[in-house]
């Protein structure tokens, strides 16, 4: 598959959020105003970007050489893990104030499944470095985007008169689904389309 | 021997990363004012949200920014107070204590039952069907949703099966009082005595046909008693805590209710 494939698939056809329903803890948790989304969402990028690099790296040269490809789930984690930390570390040097408005949520990727999920993607799909990079930066690429589009909702969501039940997040689920609906448009006949394949 | 590989293969991994970390961290140190650390630390660590910030720590930072006053932390009391005034050099208002109460005795015994509940042993849930299964639509419905939020267990039930908050180990964070659905349960200073343990602001004959210990309204305790702190407003009688509070217990003697209680 073609480079610009790799992106379409994980920006829109497999977006990780609105498709396969990874990573819907931030999702919904920081969506509530823009910006900090956008914070999540460069956050994210950074790591899955990273982790793909550098897990292709953990499984190529340290896990396959010694037939330890069974180990895969434990380094990824600690390859995600320490990544997230040092995440953690240079935001908060570079914005206290984005490090207060992400919280909880930013040692929180280190669980977040879209992580280990594109790691574990790029394994199966046996993608090499580069292509593991770029589907790594696309599927945070997605992910952005689904949680920009989200907080933007949201935040006309605050103005709208909405029934108490399902005021803050069960509107917030619910739109999430219409959204996810929408991008049910986007399917593998699009890369055959352009000529990707 | 693949054990062995394994082994050092992740450890050695784990190695690389936990050394890289740690270097990143020393040069990626952020310098905190001494003062903030000294706040920080003195927290007590509850993350009650009490004093109306997201926890401790953004308490601590809101006070050294002067946005927040001291003293606003339940759990820590009065010590904290005096502490953080220590660390910020300035002078602190010390304000009272407050406790949660349940404004409430009643239960199936003395209070009538429209209905017999067998949903979720939750309050909320309950209050959704016709406000409750109590007749008294105000009063406390003993599921115990505020005994499952307490984050310090101070709320439990006295051998009648009413709920009761131990005055002791409330640390006022207010969880309890926003997750009532009727509202029964209020801060109240920790050294006042005598409540009027109703929130029922029906009136008296109303009250007289759902509760047997439900306030009527009658009065007796505002008027019959000279200089009593409690006054009744829309049916219901309440302690003013700022009046004097030595003639509350003749209050509560003459009150028909008896629903003037003393506080455990």
């Amino acid at each position: 598959m073609s480079y610009l494939g790799i992106v379409i698939t994980y920006v829109f056809i497999q977006n990780f959020i609105l498709v396969q329903f990874m990573g819907l803890c931030p999702f919904i948790g920081v969506s509530k105003n823009s910006e900090s989304a956008i914070g999540m969402g460069v956050a994210v990028t950074f790591v899955t970007a990273i982790t793909s690099a550098v897990c292709w790296g953990v499984s190529h040269l340290l896990l396959t050489p010694f037939g330890l490809d069974y180990l895969q789930t434990i380094a990824y984690i600690l390859v995600i893990a320490a990544l997230v930390q040092l995440v953690e570390m240079v935001i908060r040097k570079m914005s206290p104030g984005l490090y207060q408005a992400l919280g909880i949520y930013l040692p929180l990727i280190t669980t977040n499944c879209a992580v280990l999920g594109i790691a574990v993607i790029n394994a199966d799909n046996g993608y090499n470095l580069l292509e593991s990079f770029v589907a790594g930066l696309s599927a945070g690429l997605g992910f952005t985007m689904a949680i920009i589009l989200m907080s933007n909702i949201r935040e006309k969501l605050e103005m709208t008169p909405v029934r108490k039940v399902f005021r803050g997040v069960p509107i917030a689920f619910i739109s999430a689904g219409l959204m996810a609906l929408a991008f049910m448009m986007f399917d593998k006949s699009l890369l055959t389309n352009l000529g990707l394949v | 021997m693949s054990v062995v590989i394994a082994f050092l293969i992740v450890g050695i991994l784990g190695l690389i990363l936990g050394f890289g970390l740690a270097v990143a961290e020393k040069k990626l140190a952020v310098e905190k004012d001494p003062k903030l650390v000294a706040l920080e630390s003195s927290m007590p660590g509850a993350n009650c949200g009490g004093c109306g910030f997201a926890g401790c720590q953004a308490y601590a930072e809101a006070v050294f920014n002067g946005t927040a006053a001291p003293g606003l932390c339940s759990p820590g009391g009065e010590a904290l107070a005096r502490k953080m005034g220590e660390i910020l050099g300035v002078e602190v208002e010390l304000k009272e204590k407050m406790t949660a109460f349940v404004f409430c005795r009643g239960g199936s015994e003395v209070t009538k039952t429209d209905y017999i509940y067998k949903g979720m042993a939750d309050c909320n849930a309950a209050a959704l069907l016709q406000g409750g299964p109590s007749g008294c639509k105000e009063g406390c419905l003993h599921l115990g949703s505020c005994i499952s939020v307490c984050p310090v267990g101070a709320i439990g039930r006295d051998e009648k099966g009413n709920i009761v908050v131990d005055k002791e180990k409330c640390i006022a964070c207010g969880k309890c009082v926003s997750v009532c659905p009727n509202h029964v349960i209020k801060l109240i200073p920790y050294s006042l005595e005598w409540v009027c343990a109703c929130n029922n602001h029906e009136p008296g004959g109303k009250v007289r046909k759902t509760c047997q210990v439900g306030c009527i309204g009658c009065k007796m305790c505002e008027t019959k008693v000279d200089g009593s702190p409690f006054a009744v407003e829309a049916f219901l009688s309440s302690n003013d805590w700022n009046k004097d509070q030595s003639t509350a217990e003749k209050a509560a003697e003459i009150c028909p209710q008896k629903c003037i209680v003393r506080r455990s």
